[in-house]
């Protein structure tokens, strides 16, 4: 706790509890590390203009979800896009509960702690986190972060016939991996798709050499 | 608390028994406290002897093998929706099977804890439990059953294997079809033709009073016994032989052998008083009874979803199984496997053509390459395929490219579904590279020929073995003709091909011991695809198009027709048939054994009797692979 006071920040006892998790080191074994797969659903994709509208958070470890170890959350933003809203169907007006932005952001800190977290396109998100945490006089976050999209390129084969993309959307993973699109669009909906493809390019990557941490990080 | 995820799982389950008995409202509880759980396949759920779990499965996705640890055998392949592992949870003893991933699955994991207070509360989920208690298993896959369609072979039979299997109680069809006494023969007819079924129940407030099959269509109308006009009360048989639900396998042949009939009746109550809820033909005890060949064509044409193929798929599997074990002649085998692997891929083609809008514009051909292509595909492999479509005008050429395309698509996720992995090179039909008219392919085929390249002569040697699944033949003759009158003129492509089929690596080093794989996830493993059955076929290829022959795909077939072309060569090209046969078989093996391709095999599990069969078929190669040095001269290439 000394470390904190040095800083002479005032940070709410949330963050220190979060920050505190991080003083646990990382399991060695893959199947010992919780990841946090996540998405969040916004009003566009100007990170000073734009704002969450929602967060769909889920707990994996060992290839396993439990359906209550997830987080959801929407959020009341004075601000919107009204052309955005169409895209993910989020409405104002649907009858659901909202939180503040900052309970929101407590929410998904005391939901992730340590964990790795995953997301599709995640330096988009994590990004947009930080904005928000920034908007609270609040620091980045400290999780480590993989990005389903980059990794999904790791599992193709190296051919002279086959010409790889820059970059694959969610769609194309689910379309790949034959994941259902029910919920396509919901923040935690979509948390689910790419839980399932990391979980998939994982089985795809340690099916080419034996997989650690270190190497899917790296 | 309720969410995206739990919402989810609850509306899967809502379709299931015992779930379907739930209450939306008490579902909705039920399914937060659901674990999904994600098995690659071949991962264990749980052993033989196991403590139990805290949790019950469901298959959500994919499929969960059921056998006994001991002898290997099958007990139940549980598909999506199926349940499993719940009775040792019950009863709190061990697991009494061994459950794997027979591919890559989705469980949803359901504690009993929270279960079990729902089977008080609800008497339909108290009688499901009693109901699983009472019978262990279904069991339509055991060997048992398939030992009675062919002999087991000798010494096999163990006395310890379930019995009584056809006291089970049998699958029948939910699905009634019927009409009412008034109803016309003719749209009794119509009915009948549009459900594709052979009997339909006569119905009177949901009471069956009688039963019309085909045989009282020709029989009493067809001779002019009652005139078409007739209703569905003239000719009917009746009364309908009733039963109940739970009748077994034995009980309901016997009833049909009896009764000389073909449809039993299943009521409520088993007498023709009770509301009827099912109906059970000689077709479903037949395939209930086992898998041969002309159940399971017969089972697939009837399929109208990709995922009813897939069972079907399974059996045909086992059927190939029991065929091996039998050393039924390879020739015979693949003949019969392919044949039924063709009618999977030409129902998936159905399928999807009547999930489309509009009908395709313009005749076009199906075809499969590579191993599928040469009817040596006898294991589930990648699919490799390719559309031909006929020429159109420029105009339209984009739309009717994308038509196809997005046929492809359809066919490809179709074949997916049952069991043939994407391509990792992305070459099917649903790439636009993969997809083209008469004329484009034309294009490219020469630029193959013409610009023999490493990829151009690879993409050729994948291409070259095609075959039409479906469509056109016109479309794929054409073509054929056209890359022989191209290879007339560039002679040299021969060349190229010929060395393309010497850069196999070898399958034995200098002291003839097995070469095996040096790293990577099949390291110390010996990869007979590579260092044997593609340097054979690649040679056959090459040899049987300098004779331009196209008609032939199959290797063991090119080098018999090679054989007959080259009578200074006959011993030689039929040892070398021999040895592909043995070495595809040897990989079927291997690939029913684990449940994969087969490709890499662990040498330390061979027996000397095996490794010497496999050696033998090595000498052969390496005298193919001088037959062919020597014939297109392709030192002159590499030199």
């Amino acid at each position: 706790m000394e470390f904190f006071k040095k800083r002479k920040i005032n940070l709410p006892t949330f963050w220190e509890t979060y920050e505190t998790a991080f003083e646990i080191p990382l399991p060695k074994q893959l199947n010992e590390v919780r990841f946090v797969v996540f998405d969040t659903e916004t009003t566009g994709f100007d990170y000073e203009k734009d704002r969450i509208l929602s967060i769909g958070c889920l707990g994996l470890k060992n290839n396993t979800i439990a359906a209550n170890d997830s987080l959801e959350r929407y959020l009341d933003q004075h601000y919107y896009h009204a052309d955005n809203v169409e895209i993910h169907g989020i409405l104002r007006t649907e009858n659901r509960e909202y939180s503040s932005e900052l309970e929101a952001l407590q929410h998904f800190l005391a939901f992730t702690q340590n964990a790795i977290l995953v997301a599709h396109h995640a330096g988009f998100d994590v990004k947009m986190i930080n904005k928000a945490l920034k908007r609270h006089g609040l620091p980045k976050l400290k999780n480590k972060v993989l990005d389903t999209s980059v990794l999904y390129r790791r599992t193709l084969i190296r051919s002279p016939l086959l010409e790889k993309k820059e970059s694959y959307s969610l769609d194309e993973l689910a379309e790949k991996f034959d994941i259902s699109k029910k919920d396509r669009h919901t923040a935690l909906g979509d948390a689910y798709i790419t839980a399932i493809a990391f979980i998939k390019i994982m089985g795809k990557l340690k099916s080419k050499k034996p997989l650690t941490l270190k190497k899917l990080l790296g | 608390m309720k969410n995206t995820i739990s919402e989810r799982i609850a509306d899967f389950l809502k379709d299931f028994p015992p779930f379907n008995e739930l209450h939306a409202i008490d579902l909705g509880k039920f399914s937060t406290e659901v674990v999904i759980c994600y098995k690659e396949k071949g991962e264990t759920v749980f052993e033989l002897d196991e403590a139990p779990h805290s949790h019950f499965y469901v298959v959500h996705k994919g499929a969960i093998l059921l056998n006994k640890n001991s002898d290997e055998t099958i007990i139940d392949l549980c598909d999506e929706g199926d349940i499993f592992g719940l009775r040792p949870l019950m009863a709190n003893e061990t697991y009494k099977m061994r459950a794997t991933a027979y591919e890559d699955s989705i469980l949803y994991a359901i504690p009993i804890a929270a279960f079990r207070p729902l089977a008080q509360t609800y008497e339909e989920v108290g009688n499901f439990l009693i109901e699983s208690f009472a019978s262990n298993t279904r069991n339509p896959y055991s060997k048992k059953h398939q030992g009675k369609l062919y002999a087991e072979p000798s010494g096999a039979p163990s006395a310890s294997e379930p019995v009584l299997l056809d006291l089970q109680p049998i699958r029948y069809s939910k699905k009634i079809v019927s009409c009412s006494p008034e109803t016309s023969i003719k749209s009794v007819a119509e009915t009948m033709t549009k459900k594709r079924v052979g009997s339909i129940l006569v119905l009177e407030d949901k009471l069956p009073v009688g039963i019309i099959t085909d045989k009282d269509i020709r029989n009493k109308i067809a001779t002019g016994i009652f005139p078409i006009s007739a209703t569905a009360n003239d000719i009917m048989t009746s009364p309908v032989i009733t039963y109940t639900k739970n009748i077994t396998i034995a009980q309901a042949q016997m009833a049909m052998m009896k009764s000389n009939i073909s449809h039993l009746c299943l009521t409520k109550d088993g007498t023709t008083n009770s509301e009827t809820v099912g109906i059970l033909s000689k077709h479903d005890v037949m395939l209930e009874l086992g898998n041969n060949p002309a159940v399971l064509i017969k089972a697939i044409k009837r399929t109208r979803k990709f995922k009813k193929i897939k069972p079907i798929r399974f059996r045909i599997m086992q059927l190939l199984e029991g065929y091996l074990e039998q050393n039924i002649p390879l020739t015979l085998v693949s003949k019969i496997i392919s044949e039924l692997n063709d009618a999977c891929t030409k129902q998936v083609m159905q399928i999807a053509l009547r999930k489309m809008e509009e009908a395709p514009p313009v005749p076009f051909a199906w075809l499969a390459m590579g191993s599928q292509g040469r009817s040596e595909q006898l294991l589930h492999t990648d699919q490799d395929n390719a559309i031909i479509f006929a020429d159109v005008s420029e105009e339209v050429h984009p739309q009717t490219q994308q038509y196809f395309l997005e046929l492809a698509k359809c066919v490809t996720k179709g074949l997916r579904d049952i069991g043939y992995e994407y391509c990792p090179a992305e070459m099917m039909a649903s790439n636009p590279n993969w997809c083209l008219s008469i004329s484009k392919w034309k294009e490219q085929v020469s630029h193959w020929i013409s610009n023999p390249g490493p990829d151009e002569v690879l993409l050729s040697s994948i291409f070259f073995d095609y075959n039409i699944v479906y469509g056109d033949n016109a479309l794929v003759d054409s073509l054929t003709t056209h890359i022989f009158n191209t290879t007339q003129q560039h002679p040299i492509f021969f060349v190229h091909l010929a060395s393309g089929a010497l850069q196999n690596p070898s399958p034995t080093g200098f002291f003839r011991q097995f070469l095996v794989e040096a790293d990577g996830a099949h390291k110390d493993f010996f990869d007979i695809k590579r260092r044997a059955l593609m340097p054979m076929t690649d040679a056959a290829r090459v040899l049987i198009l300098s004779h331009q022959i196209k008609s032939i795909n199959n290797t063991a077939e090119r080098f018999e027709k090679l054989a007959a072309l080259e009578p200074n060569q006959e011993a030689f090209f039929l040892s070398c048939s021999y040895a592909i046969k043995a070495l595809l078989k040897f990989r079927t093996k291997q690939g029913l054994l684990h449940n994969d391709s087969g490709r890499f095999i662990a040498l330390d599990k061979l027996t000397k009797e095996e490794k010497i069969k496999l050696k033998r078929t090595f000498k052969t190669i390496k005298e193919l692979q001088e037959l062919i040095r020597v014939r297109f001269k392709v030192s002159n290439l590499l030199g």
